[in-house]
């Protein structure tokens, strides 16, 4: 099994479906017109976009118009926060305050979006969360202020799988606009919850939502927006009339009919909803088993995030490992043919631990000995069996020569 | 990311590990950056040469394979002659480290110093 990969970073990203592939083909080749063209290619470009379209607007249970295809997730979100705010501001009236609410564990598209704004004068509140991951209504319904623009809160979390409670804030914030002189807007990032959870955007009560496509086995390099009609937003991007004129730029024909397939594989008829739950189950089972056993065969060892299996996404979980380094951990992984994540400060850019696993509580050296181990459609058994032997072995290691 | 070298120290590293009544520690790192380490040392009275070294890490491969080089680069040494290893000897000695790696190749040196400085024979 050494040579093989065993790939359990599924929440990274996914390998592209061979039917999503063979869909993207003729758009990669013969296909090839510019879909704004009238002629009988560029027809044929536009009508496949179209397709893809209904597609993304079927599983999100919204109209085709509301659908804005980007350049990948971090886009979307861009063009969520940024463009709303870019429109709100030319609304008011100078001096008049500018608030957004997210969460301290958003992804960094948000996260950072949101710093960036904030250094333009725009005031931001940062949500804690619980030592579960979980967000606190109570929480968020207080910091709501009259001036209060957007809240954007993720959907499920990309290092720990912990699920917010979207529905209910959806509720809260249509209840506190019942009474409010200007909106309170809602976006959610979706990226994660796509292959597992109700996407249905009248049932989330959303009025954004970000998706993207090769979290779902399309391809790399496309994204998408939800935004419910008559919702305000200017462009990040200007220039031609693409994407109801939110999105310049010539489209992505391939990406796009490549996404359109991956969205509509998941609740495709060989999908059916018995038949997606009862594989969703299987997946569930495996990381239950991944859990179980590393929790009893690694002493000093610990999962992070919520115990309660409706509050997590079924595919992730989190670790820390006394005594031990992530990126040690991953190195020491992929020698043996083994791809997984972690939230040590030794793999990013800033030498600073993950954010998500510090909002939660966590020390610093908890943060730096994380493992996010993430399952997918292709997870057998077998590999499973294997990573935990190899892990057991690479944390011994590790301790040996940490002497922790 | 990392070369083969570097890859090769922090597999097998050959110094690893802790002894028994060393003459000399020394200690470096901080939890925040996520590396702490413990070098120790044997020290031939007569000659001040290091006679035998080890180390523990808790930190990155990098971390791991500029603790497992220093030992190699300052066994047999006299504490003078150790004391004027500098990181980039470290660094050199591992081929190419990643700019944001530098910092463990200064960790382990500081770590020796450290221990050098705590030596007051008798």
């Amino acid at each position: 099994m050494k040579n093989s990969k065993v790939y359990l970073d599924y929440a990274a990203t996914t390998p592209l479906d061979g039917d999503v592939l063979k869909k993207m083909m003729p758009y990669l080749k013969d296909k090839y017109g510019n879909p704004s063209s009238i002629y009988k290619i560029g027809r044929e470009a536009s009508e496949a976009i179209d397709n893809a379209r209904s597609e993304v607007a079927k599983f999100l249970g919204c109209k085709e118009t509301e659908i804005i295809f980007t350049g990948s997730a971090s886009e979307s979100d861009n063009l969520a926060i940024r463009g709303l705010i870019k429109n709100l501001r030319r609304a008011k009236r100078a001096g008049e305050k500018t608030h957004i609410i997210t969460t301290q564990i958003e992804h960094k598209a948000v996260l950072e979006t949101c710093k960036d704004l904030e250094k333009e004068g725009i005031e931001i509140t940062f949500l804690p969360v619980g030592s579960d991951g979980i967000i606190n209504l109570d929480d968020l319904e207080a910091e709501i202020i009259p001036e209060t623009d957007l809240v954007s809160i993720m959907y499920a979390n990309n290092e720990t799988g912990v699920i917010q409670p979207i529905k209910e804030i959806g509720r809260l914030i249509k209840k506190i606009n019942k009474n409010k002189e200007h909106q309170v807007y809602f976006h959610t990032d979706a990226v994660q919850a796509a292959n597992w959870l109700d996407c249905n955007v009248e049932e989330l009560g959303v009025d954004l939502l970000t998706l993207s496509a090769h979290k779902i086995y399309g391809p790399k390099g496309v994204g998408m927006l939800y935004l419910k009609e008559n919702i305000p937003l200017l462009p990040l991007i200007t220039g031609g009339d693409q994407e109801w004129k939110t999105r310049a730029g010539t489209e992505n024909v391939a990406g796009i009919v490549g996404m359109g397939e991956a969205i509509k594989q998941i609740k495709s008829p060989a999908n059916s909803a018995g038949r997606r739950q009862s594989k969703i189950k299987i997946i569930e089972k495996l990381r239950d088993k991944l859990v179980a056993e590393v929790l009893i065969r690694v002493e000093g060892s610990r999962l992070n995030g919520p115990e309660d299996p409706k509050d997590k996404l079924p595919n992730i979980a989190n670790f820390s490992f006394r005594g031990v380094e992530g990126e040690a951990i991953i190195l020491s992984l992929d020698q043996e043919g083994i791809a997984a994540s972690t939230g040590s400060a030794c793999t990013s850019q800033a030498l600073i631990p993950s954010h998500v696993l510090i909002a939660m509580g966590l020390s610093d050296s908890e943060a730096h000995s994380s493992l996010r181990v993430s399952l997918g459609k292709h997870t057998t058994l077998q590999e499973i069996n294997y990573f935990i032997k190899i892990l057991t072995d690479t944390i011994e290691r590790l301790r040996k020569i940490s002497g922790r | 990311m990392y070369n083969k070298k570097v890859i090769e120290h922090f597999s097998k590293p050959k110094f690893f590990g802790k002894i028994e009544n060393p003459d000399i520690i020394g200690k470096a790192g901080n939890p925040r950056c996520g590396d702490l380490l413990t070098i120790y040392l044997k020290i031939d009275k007569k000659t001040s040469k290091i006679k035998d070294i080890k180390f523990e890490t808790l930190g990155c491969a990098a971390a791991i394979a500029a603790s497992d080089m220093i030992c190699q680069l300052s066994i047999g040494k006299t504490l003078e002659q150790a004391v004027k290893i500098t990181f980039k000897d470290v660094s050199d000695e591992l081929g190419v480290l990643p700019p944001l790696k530098i910092h463990c190749a200064q960790l382990v040196t500081e770590a020796l110093r450290d221990a050098i400085n705590n030596y007051h024979p008798a």
